[in-house]
């Protein structure tokens, strides 16, 4: 069992009166994979956005129990939501990069938060997130070309690269791949799988087959509970909760 | 499908069973029908308003195109020592004493050395030197005070015809009209006519129309639109450096910072309802507040561009917050989930997305603003101003007019002459409207990357 990343204890969230999350316990181990999987509004993707308090931008959202990173808790009134993110980072359901050049999309979060000192250390980042990312033999020569140019796929992976480039500790991915083809899926998820040595990684997910495929801990998530979480080939193969069976056979979704 | 036995009952009509495509039924019919009578209407209400804009168009530059063109009459005028410089030093500050009215019979002494020298002789004719403008004795007046040597010898002068002159050469004054008219008899226009063969009567482009001052009713001819575009685009200045960042920043504040409450409500309507409200009450508000309450002086730009910027703002205010709202939530989502602060989001992705709908925005709030008359009225800028105010910034608190309120104001003279004008600075008005929304356009072009 490799050590605790991430632990939360006890989670409610409430959308104005509407109990999103309820009482959710988790704990989320390092350089591991780990997939949220349930029904649509089940929560995961509210969980998912707890993690690096993006639900801070919603007004009516409240968030009640404690998420603790390296036994930190992010919801500590010293904690700077800003300084979390740069640790904690996000992929989004929908790659969204800046209307911006290659460059300057993965250059963003680096040149934020003073990670370069110039414009030499500048190159090395991007090149090296773009590596990790597994775009780089794609995009090396039109690196100054408009992100949005790229194709979905490239996108998502111009996504992940500005995600791994403030060198964070845990990567979030809010279902990576709902907007993309096969082949890019699955390039997709061969990334995840070598981002598992470096980050910890939570994604969430409609395809169990890529919960199966990709992560080793998997979370079922119900109507706002937390119904099941263990490893993933036990929760596939051998469920202790009749709704995770359900689910997983296709009869509830 | 006919040769098919009819075993589901009567109720399946013929119709359906041998429905071909080719022939429309009833409801396509119909339908199609009013699909093609609404595409007339549109194309109809489009055919009027391009006809109503033409028809405008053509009746604003047909009166108006003449004002940019007037009657000169170019004479020699002997400048007598004895009268100009009585002292004979030929220092301008003593010859100043002598006031424009000392100059006055200067032209008529011109014209009629002019007539006798070229053998001209109208029956009836008296007093030839109502031909030209009382604007002249002014004229020469500022010329020998430049050139105080020039005195005591002769020199020849481009002097703006009087406006009936001018008139009667643009058709609007006529034999039988002059008869009945106080100010030019029918012997006067034969004088011009025959000035006008001799060579000394022309009809030029009157750049003075664009860049002098107001003149009184006494001399339409002279009057111009300096004072009123000066006074214009300082407004403008004030306007753009005032709503501008006001307007953008308290719309960033409201979309991106502010929660949602009942006070941001509040906010919101209020805003919505400022800018549906009639111009005429920011014209008394300015009035109270800058002048009555903040002693600003009566007439001038800064006040003017006050009261605009006030009744600009809900304008760029609501058109800044519709672009900050159709920048897509996901580049938010995407700078605050690298790390980016609430402001950076904004300042480096949401505001630069946005840009060119501000930008649009602005210009077509400032555009209104150049057009407003009515709160104008109400803090004095309808004021007759002939003197041009100072650079920018004394000029603010200097007296001004502006275009709108100089139309308004030449419609109201009696003189015929003016109405042209008036027409003649509507079409300047829509020239500089023109300018600023061809360069909304192209600002929008230039910046509206969509990658």
């Amino acid at each position: 069992m490799k050590d605790t990343k991430i632990s939360a204890r006890g989670v409610n969230v409430y959308y104005g009166a509407n109990h999103a999350i309820k009482d959710v316990s988790v704990e989320i181990a390092d350089k591991t994979v780990t997939s949220f999987i349930g029904p649509s509004g089940c929560g995961k993707s509210t969980f998912l956005r707890c993690l690096n308090r993006m639900n801070d931008t919603i007004d009516i959202a409240r968030i009640e129990g404690d998420i603790l990173i390296d036994e930190e808790d992010i919801y500590h009134p010293d904690v700077d939501p800003v300084q979390l993110r740069a640790k904690v980072g996000m992929v989004f359901q929908k790659p969204n990069p800046f209307p911006k050049s290659i460059y300057d999309n993965v250059a963003y979060g680096p040149k934020i938060h003073g990670l370069a000192r110039n414009k030499g250390e500048l190159d090395e980042i991007v090149e090296k997130s773009l590596k990790r990312a597994a775009i780089w033999e794609e995009v090396k020569d039109r690196l100054q070309a408009p992100g949005t140019g790229l194709s979905g796929g490239q996108q998502q992976r111009l996504c992940i690269a500005r995600a791994v480039a403030t060198s964070p500790e845990v990567l979030l991915m809010d279902e990576p791949c709902s907007a993309l083809d096969p082949i890019a899926t699955s390039q997709i998820e061969e990334l995840i799988d070598e981002l598992r040595g470096r980050f910890s990684v939570v994604i969430v997910t409609h395809s169990m087959q890529q919960a199966a495929r990709v992560s080793q801990k998997t979370a079922f998530f119900h109507l706002g509970d937390l119904v099941e979480y263990g490893d993933t080939d036990d929760i596939f193969t051998n469920p202790q909760d009749p709704r995770t069976e359900k689910y997983i056979t296709g009869r509830i979704g | 499908m006919t040769d098919m036995p009819d075993d589901r009952g009567a109720g399946r009509s013929a119709a359906t069973s041998t429905a071909s495509i080719m022939r429309p039924d009833a409801r396509t019919k119909s339908r199609n029908a009013a699909e093609k009578r609404f595409r007339a209407y549109g194309l109809g209400a489009i055919v009027i308003g391009i006809l109503a804009l033409v028809f405008l168009l053509a009746s604003i530059l047909y009166r108006g195109l003449p004002a940019f063109t007037q009657t000169y009459i170019s004479i020699d005028v002997a400048l007598p020592a004895e009268t100009l410089d009585p002292e004979g030093n030929r220092d301008p500050a003593e010859m100043a004493k002598v006031i424009t009215f000392g100059y006055a019979g200067l032209v008529d002494d011109a014209m009629q050395s002019a007539l006798e020298a070229r053998g001209i002789e109208v029956e009836g004719l008296n007093d030839p030197g109502v031909l030209i403008s009382k604007q002249a004795p002014a004229q020469i007046r500022d010329w020998v005070l430049s050139n105080p040597e020039a005195v005591g010898g002769t020199e020849r002068f481009d002097f703006l015809a009087t406006s009936r002159i001018d008139q009667y050469y643009k058709g609007a004054v006529t034999m039988e009209s002059a008869a009945r008219d106080s100010q030019i008899s029918p012997e006067q226009l034969q004088l011009a006519d025959i000035l006008k063969d001799e060579g000394m009567l022309t009809r030029k482009f009157n750049w003075s129309f664009v860049t002098a001052p107001d003149a009184s009713d006494q001399r339409p001819e002279a009057a111009g639109l300096g004072v009123a575009i000066l006074g214009s685009a300082y407004m403008m200045l004030i306007v753009l450096g005032l709503a501008l960042p006001i307007g953008v920043a308290a719309s960033i504040y409201l979309e991106e910072f502010a929660p949602t409450n009942r006070w941001t409500d509040i906010i919101e309507v209020n805003i919505s309802n400022l800018a549906a409200v009639p111009s005429i009450v920011f014209g008394i508000l300015g009035l109270a507040i800058f002048i009555n309450f903040g002693g600003l002086p009566q007439s001038a730009p800064i006040v003017g561009g006050l009261v605009l910027t006030l009744m600009t703002l809900p304008t760029i205010i609501i058109s800044t917050r519709a672009s900050l709202k159709s920048v897509p939530p996901s580049i938010r989502d995407a700078a605050l989930g690298v790390g980016a602060s609430k402001m950076q989001a904004v300042f480096h992705h949401v505001l630069p997305l946005a840009g060119p709908g501000i930008l649009t925005g602005t210009i077509i709030g400032l555009a209104q603003a150049l057009g407003e008359t009515a709160p104008l009225l109400l803090i004095g800028m309808v004021a007759f101003v002939t003197e041009y105010p100072d650079a920018p910034p004394e000029g603010f608190f200097d007296p001004a007019t502006a275009l709108p309120v100089q139309v308004y104001n030449w419609t109201q003279r009696a003189d015929p002459a003016f109405a042209e004008r008036a027409s003649g600075a509507i079409i300047v008005l829509l020239v500089f409207l023109a300018i600023m929304n061809i360069t909304a356009i192209v600002l929008r072009r230039k910046f509206e990357r969509r990658w």
